[in-house]
C-alpha cells in the first residue's frame, strides 16, 4: 500500500499514521453538551468516500487530508491539512 | 417443511442408524424459508448474534413467530472471519459479568442446541514481559476472581512447562509469566452458526436468506416493519445485528451511531500435527495464536487502523503480526501461511458493545462488537432477546447502553478514549 503525500510524492503506507475522520468541526468551547457529544462520539462511517486526517510521521511530518474509498482503499486525493482550517482535529 | 422441523435429534444412536443405511436419512439442518408478510419480531442479520437472538427469543421468551433476514447466506460475515476464541478475562464489571455469562452459556451450549459446536476449554494464557504488565495481569486476575471467574497467575517456570518452544531469550520482550484462564479456549465458528440456526428453526423461526433490508417503515416514531429485496415485511419489533454494516443499516432508520468500521486481519498456516494445545497472547505487541482441530495455526494481531468495508487488509499489518509471532515463537518461521482474511469490525468509541433500545420504539440495536464478537455470541443473543422481549436491558447488558457516551458512562477497557482504531 502506498499513499500520496502532496510534499513527498507516493510513499509507503508504513510512513503514515491515520487519525480518523477529517470532516467533524470542533465546536466552540461553550457549545452545548449534545453538540460536543456529536463531535467526539458520532461518526458518519461512510460506505464509500471518506475524508480523513493522516500524518506523514516518518516523512515531512505534515498533517494531510486524504479522500479515500472505504470500499476499495483507493486514495482519490490528498492535500495539506493546513488549508483545512477550523482548529485542532 | 414441518418434516424438517421434526428432524431427528443428533445422537450416537442416530449416527449408528444412519451409518447402517448409507446416511440417507439426514434431512437439511434448517429450512431455507421464504419470507411471510408479517412476524412478531424480525432480526436483521444472519450471523452468530442474529441467529442466537432468534433462538433465545423462542426458547426464553416464547416468541416463535420470528424471522432472521440475511442479505446473503447465514454466517457469511464475521461469523466466518474470526479466530474462534472464547474467554471471560475482562477487567471492568460491566464487561466481566457479560462475558462470564457468555462463557457459562458456551459450557452448556452443545447439549442445549443438540449440536457439536466443538467447544474446547483449552486455556487462554496472556503473557507478560515486565512489572507493569504483571501488575495489570494481577489486577485483572483479581477482578475476575471477585466475579467468581477462574484466573491463575503463572510464573516463568510454569509457562515454560506449558510451552517449552517459546523464545525465552528475547531481550526486548522477555517472557516472565502470564495470566491463565483455564476455562477459556476455542469453538468451531461454522458449527456455532449452524447449531443456532438449526435450534432456532426447530423452534419455528424462519431463516430467510438472500433478503436484504433496504429500508424501514416507521410511523409516529414506532417501527412497523422493513422493506426488503423480497418485499415488505411487517413487524412491531425489529432487532439489528449487522456488525460491520451497523452504520449503513442504522442510517436507513435515521440512526447516527458511535461506530466506525475497521478491518481486522487473521491468518492460518498449513496444517501440522498437534503441537499447540492452548491459546496464547504475546506481551510484546498484539499477537495471539491457537491451533485449529484441522492442524493449522490460527493467529492475528491489531486493526489496520483506517476505516474500511473492504474485508481485506494491507501488508503493513501482515508484517507486523508475523514479526510479533516470530518474536514469541520462532518455529512459526518454518510454517507457510495458507490463508489470510479480513473482517469488518464495528468499532465503538470506548471499545465495548451496545445492546439496547433505540430512540425509535420497537427498533433495537445489537452492535459495536469491536474485535470481540465471536466469544460474545451466546450472551449477546441471550441479552438481546431479553431486551427485545421485555423492552428493557437485562442487568447483564445494562452497561451496554447506547446513550452511555452522551452521559459519560463509557466502558473503556483499554483506556484509549474515542479513537476506535486504538481499541
Amino acid at each position: 500500500m502506498r499513499l500520496p503525500c502532496p510534499h513527498c510524492g507516493s510513499r509507503p503506507a508504513d510512513e503514515f499514521t491515520c487519525y480518523g475522520a477529517a470532516d467533524p468541526v470542533r465546536p466552540a468551547a461553550g457549545a452545548p453538551a449534545q453538540v460536543w457529544h456529536d463531535y467526539v462520539h458520532i461518526r458518519p462511517n461512510p460506505y464509500g468516500l471518506h475524508n480523513e486526517l493522516w500524518q506523514h510521521v516518518h516523512g515531512c511530518r505534515r498533517w494531510l487530508v486524504m479522500t479515500r474509498d472505504t470500499r476499495t482503499h483507493a486514495v482519490l486525493g490528498a492535500r495539506d491539512g493546513g488549508s483545512r482550517g477550523g482548529g485542532a482535529a | 417443511m414441518s418434516g424438517v422441523r421434526a428432524a431427528m435429534n443428533y445422537s450416537g444412536l442416530a449416527l449408528l442408524r444412519e451409518a447402517l443405511r448409507g446416511h440417507s436419512g439426514w434431512g437439511p439442518a434448517w429450512r431455507d424459508a421464504a419470507p411471510r408478510t408479517e412476524y412478531d419480531a424480525l432480526i436483521v442479520g444472519g450471523g452468530g448474534h442474529g441467529l442466537a437472538t432468534a433462538y433465545y427469543l423462542a426458547k426464553e421468551h416464547g416468541l416463535t413467530n420470528v424471522a432472521v433476514l440475511e442479505r446473503t447466506h447465514i454466517g457469511s460475515g464475521n461469523a466466518g472471519r474470526n479466530t474462534t476464541l472464547i474467554r471471560s478475562n475482562y477487567l471492568l464489571p460491566g464487561n466481566e459479568r457479560f462475558f462470564e455469562k457468555s462463557m457459562q452459556l458456551w459450557e452448556g451450549l452443545e447439549q442445549d442446541l443438540n449440536y457439536n459446536a466443538m467447544v474446547s476449554q483449552r486455556g487462554v494464557l496472556n503473557l507478560y514481559s515486565d512489572d507493569g504488565q504483571r501488575d495489570a495481569c494481577v489486577r485483572r486476575g483479581n477482578t475476575m476472581r471477585l466475579h467468581g471467574v477462574d484466573a491463575e497467575l503463572l510464573d516463568l517456570a510454569q509457562v515454560k512447562a506449558m510451552y517449552p518452544y517459546f523464545d525465552y531469550r528475547n531481550e526486548r520482550f522477555p517472557i516472565r509469566g502470564g495470566l491463565l484462564q483455564r476455562r477459556g479456549g476455542t469453538a468451531r465458528h461454522d458449527a456455532v452458526v449452524w447449531g443456532f440456526a438449526r435450534a432456532a428453526d426447530r423452534r419455528g423461526v424462519d431463516i430467510v436468506q438472500n433478503c436484504e433490508v433496504t429500508g424501514f417503515r416507521i410511523e409516529g416514531g414506532e417501527v412497523r416493519g422493513v422493506e426488503t429485496t423480497r418485499g415488505p415485511i411487517f413487524a412491531r419489533k425489529v432487532g439489528l445485528c449487522c456488525a460491520g454494516s451497523s452504520s449503513r443499516v442504522g442510517e436507513l432508520a435515521g440512526l447516527r451511531l458511535p461506530i466506525e468500521s475497521h478491518v481486522l486481519q487473521a491468518f492460518v498456516t498449513e496444517a501440522v500435527k498437534p503441537m499447540f494445545d492452548g491459546v496464547v497472547t504475546f506481551s510484546g505487541g498484539t499477537f495471539y495464536i491457537s491451533q485449529s482441530d484441522k492442524g493449522g495455526l490460527v493467529f492475528g494481531g491489531i486493526l489496520d487502523g483506517y476505516n474500511s468495508y473492504a474485508q481485506r487488509g494491507n501488508l503493513r499489518v501482515v508484517e507486523d503480526v508475523m514479526e510479533a509471532g516470530m518474536a514469541m515463537m520462532p518455529l512459526l518461521g518454518r510454517l507457510r501461511v495458507l490463508r489470510q482474511w479480513g473482517g469488518v469490525m464495528d468499532m465503538t468509541m470506548d471499545g465495548s458493545p451496545i445492546i439496547d433500545l433505540t430512540p425509535i420504539r420497537g427498533l433495537y440495536l445489537n452492535a459495536g462488537w469491536c474485535t470481540t464478537g465471536f466469544k460474545a455470541i451466546p450472551a449477546s443473543g441471550w441479552c438481546f432477546a431479553h431486551t427485545m422481549a421485555r423492552d428493557e436491558p437485562h442487568f447483564i447488558n445494562s452497561a451496554y447502553r447506547l446513550d452511555r457516551f452522551a452521559v459519560g458512562a463509557v466502558l473503556d477497557e483499554s483506556g484509549h478514549g474515542a479513537h476506535p482504531n486504538r481499541h
